[in-house]
């Protein structure tokens, strides 16, 4: 399966995601902002890091990138696409995901492991996950308080996008679970046909039993287990 | 200010005395132009002439045969097989930190990460050494938090994790905050470059951010002068940071450097292009002109000496080859970094800048560097010394060992770091495999085996009682650390902060500091590669604790026997490497001298006073080989060395990380509450917590003897409470939450 990561200025999360990916059996190649193709890949990764600096709202510029255009062509046509972090906030900005980034509520940065629970194990990029399965891996942002209204929440509810949830050690997805504050505990979700996926976490740093955590390899396997099942 | 500028001459203004003035006179044959005066002010400045330290630095042993590049450059580099080399430095960011610190903290990494990409490096992780004022006092709760926050917003933007560090509140930082960065990459051997201008003809080109007038005098106002009530009118000398043009800056240098575009390249610090073009035509020994209407500008209205001195962040300088420059541009526009032509390697010797064409300044470059004045102060020994030597009296000791305990453990200097790590990305690279709160960290190397341990360690406060015990202290704990982990240490880079060099006090200080560090470094044969002289760090006449801070880079050949901090399983026997600290037969009053200069002295007693453990440097060898030959052997499952707090805290500390509980019985032959009490609490030198396998210790006993190393087993790993004979029972889970949250209770 060919999964092409893509370089923003001031991404810095593109080498780390696609060392994980090579490690995990995928064919991988970066796929520059000023590129007008996807170089025909299977799955579209935006990576993490400060896109532009983050000096305006994070993402706000990036989905101004050349590149975008192309992945929501992408998307639209039901290509599988991952936003990670900085990624995710950029999916946001360019509205293939609903909702909105608000700072963390300790207004600080924050790096650290977390507890998420798989709400929606029917997905191409959960398929591996069990139902309600706690996955242990890193979170590290300034700003993934993530915010819908009333009326979008109930819809992200409805039609199962809500894909993690911070929670405690014991599963429960408490207020204290979510270091961010992020609204109803969401970690990550999915758009309208769940081929769109952002999530705040980083995946790509729980590959390996040497990083402490193996969990986030099972995000990207899902995606690549659907895609061949496909094909 | 209490004169009015129009009553100092200019020279004055900008920090030269009278007799620099005169030199200036005598090498130019006339007296200076205006560029010309505020060039020499910034070159002739100690921070970048090292006026007060040159002579000293000397003594530090430099060489060894993996050493790639010693100090001199921006960066030392050693050689760590498969073709592979690692950039390695350290350097001061106090007064802009102290006048601004979210700003100040932020551009010392900037700084110092761009001393590494300078050597071809690609940064592969940060480290930090702070200290501040008592942090309850809102002030000092405003520099710490500014600090930690700037180092992060910097690092973390930038993608260089930061992955270890060190902080430590002490009164005598309260009006002159320490922030030392530290910055580490990897390079492949054939990238390395140097900052040696070469080639007659060749283009000088700065690429980069434009040149704005922020950070005018960072180096002579700012950085070689002491604090006093004017400190906020300094706040236009700090620099302000952009890491976002920085990571673009990393990129496009690493790639002009892959396709081997560079004949030279050098980084924009402190004195901006004037110090980093002469000293890159100093050690290629070539001459310069730069013309600074070629730099682009952020204002208008720029005068040619502000543009020589402007310390306007994110700027890099290199060396190209004419027929190069198309490639180099188009390389930079990939990035968005512009790239401008702003001079050419000479053969004059001289540093000749022109404003279009008229010239408006030239000096011999050797002037300007290698002739700027050398200084030796006399040392003689300060008052203070012989007073805080003397122990005072036995104090009566709290009986309950307990409530001690709990209180050190809570106390800023002891407690958690968590509050600060959070803040750091110190996983991006993906290369972290021992993050933050081991004794050192440790890193993978993607594509070998190998892994690289780091550490940064300082003790101002031994350094205060006796300059020369601690600097040596500060080196063996910082091999402590790094043999905890399983890695060989390899190379030192220095960080000495200290007062006004201009007083004997100091200069005895810096000496005795200095002759420590060279002692130590020769007995465990860890040359010093790089470093950073930090002086006047004094506010209204009084000097910070002396503070040498020692940054050390380690490797393990084998990056899974890597060993941590945290006990393990129960069942494992602890074992102390080294001896007790007392002996029998001792009075109460030498027993008490053993706490000198300790944590438990200062936060239990209020009192900072006596001598710093001794360090017997054999001793301390044959206890490092003894565990690090265990840890390569594979028989121990923890490893933590004993420091602050002492041997209570350390077991404390493995259990806290570990999640579980620890029986000791320590042979404290007599019932002496004041011997156990010091057993406990001091911070006797040469010594480790392990952990390891009742079948191992055979081979343990084994490898003692081979080395010649002293241990003894004083307990077992197990249940969940800390028991340490009839003295000290606490359970790990009460103790949990007064240590990982007092940082979070000082300052919220």
């Amino acid at each position: 399966m060919k999964a092409g990561v893509v370089i923003f200025p001031g991404s810095n999360c593109e080498t780390d995601t696609y060392d994980a990916l090579n490690y995990l059996g995928f064919n991988t190649e970066y796929i520059w902002h000023r590129d007008s193709s996807l170089h025909k890949v299977d799955l579209v990764i935006l990576p993490g890091g400060f896109s532009y600096g983050d000096y305006l709202r994070c993402g706000a510029v990036a989905r101004f990138s050349e590149i975008m255009e192309e992945i929501s062509r992408f998307a639209d046509s039901g290509g599988l696409v991952i936003g990670i972090c900085n990624g995710f906030q950029i999916l946001l900005e360019a509205g293939l995901l609903p909702g909105a980034m608000l700072h963390n509520k300790s207004l600080k940065f924050i790096c650290q492991t977390v507890n998420l629970r798989v709400e929606n194990n029917t997905l191409p990029f959960t398929n591996q996950c069990g139902a309600g399965e706690i996955l242990r891996i890193p979170i590290n942002h300034y700003e993934g308080n993530y915010f819908i209204d009333d009326e979008g929440l109930k819809e992200l509810e409805d039609n199962s996008q809500v894909v993690l949830r911070y929670v405690d050690e014991n599963g429960e997805a408490t207020a204290d679970a979510a270091p961010n504050g992020a609204l109803a505990n969401i970690a990550g979700l999915t758009n309208k046909s769940g081929n769109v996926f952002g999530l705040m976490p980083h995946p790509e740093r729980a590959v390996e039993e040497i990083l402490g955590s193996v969990d986030g390899a099972k995000l990207f396997l899902s995606a690549k287990i659907s895609k061949e099942a496909v094909s | 200010m209490s004169k009015t500028t129009r009553d100092v001459p200019k020279y004055q203004q900008l920090g030269l005395t009278s007799s620099e003035y005169e030199a200036i006179g005598r090498t130019l044959g006339r007296e200076p132009e205006d560029v010309e005066l505020a060039i020499y002010s910034l070159m002739w400045s100690e921070h970048c002439g090292y006026k007060h330290s040159r002579s000293t630095l000397k003594k530090l042993p430099t060489t060894k045969d993996y050493v790639l590049q010693g100090p001199g450059e921006n960066a030392g580099v050693i050689d760590i097989g498969e073709g592979k080399a690692i950039a390695i430095k350290i350097e001061s960011h106090n007064h802009p930190s102290a006048v601004e610190p979210f700003q100040g903290a932020a551009t010392g990494v900037g700084g110092i990460v761009r001393d590494i990409f300078a050597m071809g490096a690609r940064p592969l992780a940060s480290l930090n050494s702070l200290r501040f004022g008592d942090p309850t006092k809102p002030r000092q709760k405003y520099l710490f938090e500014g600090v930690v926050s700037g180092i992060g917003s910097y690092g973390n933007c930038l993608g260089v994790p930061t992955v270890a560090g060190e902080v430590y509140f002490e009164d005598s930082y309260e009006g002159n905050c320490l922030v030392n960065a530290m910055t580490i990459g990897i390079l492949p051997k054939s990238r390395l470059i140097t900052a040696k201008a070469k080639g007659i003809g060749n283009l000088v080109v700065l690429m980069g951010s434009k040149t704005g007038r922020d950070g005018i005098g960072g180096a002579s106002v700012l950085a070689s002068q002491e604090f006093d009530e004017t400190l906020q009118e300094k706040r236009p000398s700090v620099q302000v940071g952009d890491p976002f043009t920085e990571k673009l800056l990393i990129e496009a240098c690493l790639e002009l450097l892959d396709k081997n575009l560079l004949a030279a390249l050098g980084d924009l610090g402190a004195a901006g292009i004037t110090s980093s073009a002469s000293e890159m035509a100093s050690r290629g020994g070539v001459g310069i002109d730069i013309d600074v209407s070629k730099v682009p500008l952020r204002e208008p209205g720029m005068s040619p000496s502000e543009i020589m001195i402007s310390e306007s962040q994110e700027r890099m300088l290199a060396v190209v080859e004419p027929k190069m420059v198309s490639e180099v541009e188009a390389v930079c526009n990939k990035w968005g970094i512009p790239a401008t032509v702003v001079g050419k390697i000479t053969e004059t010797g001289k540093m000749d800048v022109y404003d279009g064409k008229e010239k408006v300044g030239s000096m011999p470059v050797i002037s300007l560097t290698d002739e700027a004045p050398i200084y030796d102060i006399e040392p003689i020994m300060p008052e203070y010394i012989k007073e805080v030597q003397k122990m005072g009296d036995v104090p009566t000791f709290p009986e309950d060992m307990n409530a001690t305990l709990l209180k050190m453990i809570g106390s800023p200097n002891l407690c958690s770091r968590g509050w600060i790590w959070r803040q750091y990305d110190h996983q991006v690279q993906t290369n972290t495999v021992v993050l933050p709160g081991s004794d050192s960290a440790v890193l993978r190397l993607k594509g070998t085996k190998k892994g690289l341990a780091l550490t940064v360690d300082g003790n101002g406060r031994y350094c205060y009682l006796d300059p020369f015990m601690g600097t040596q202290i500060a080196v063996a704990e910082a091999a402590r650390n790094i043999v905890a982990t399983g890695a060989t240490p390899m190379a030192v880079t220095d960080c000495l902060n200290f007062g006004n060099p201009e007083k004997s006090g100091i200069s005895w200080q810096f000496r005795k500091a200095i002759d420590g560090m060279a002692q130590a470094c020769r007995h465990f044969d860890i040359p010093v590669v790089s470093g950073n002289v930090s002086f006047y760090n004094e506010s209204f006449g009084k000097a910070i604790y002396p503070t040498p801070t020692v940054g050390m880079i380690g490797l393990l050949d084998d990056v899974e026997k890597r060993t941590t901090t945290p006990f393990k399983d129960a069942g494992d026997l602890i074992l102390l490497i080294g001896q007790m600290a007392t002996v029998d037969g001792q009075s109460d009053e030498e027993i008490f001298s053993l706490l000198g200069g300790s944590e438990y002295l200062k936060t239990i007693h209020k009192r900072i006073e006596g001598l710093p453990p001794e360090l017997d440097l054999d001793l301390e060898s044959r206890s490092q080989d003894l565990c690090l030959e265990a840890i390569k052997n594979g028989i121990l499952s923890s490893a933590h060395d004993i420091s602050d707090g002492g041997l209570v805290v350390a077991l404390l500390e493995s259990c806290l990380y570990g999640d579980i509980g620890a029986k000791i019985e320590l042979a404290v032959e007599e019932e002496s509450f004041v011997k156990i009490v010091v057993e406990l609490f001091n911070e006797a030198q040469s010594r480790f917590i392990v952990s390891l396998k009742e079948k191992d210790l055979g081979e343990f006993g084994e490898i003692s003897k081979e080395v010649g190393a002293d241990f003894m087993v004083i307990g077992k790993v197990g249940g969940d409470r800390l028991i340490i004979n009839d003295k000290i029972d606490v359970s790990i889970k009460e103790m949990k939450k007064p240590w990982e949250e007092a940082i979070d209770s000082l300052v919220e």
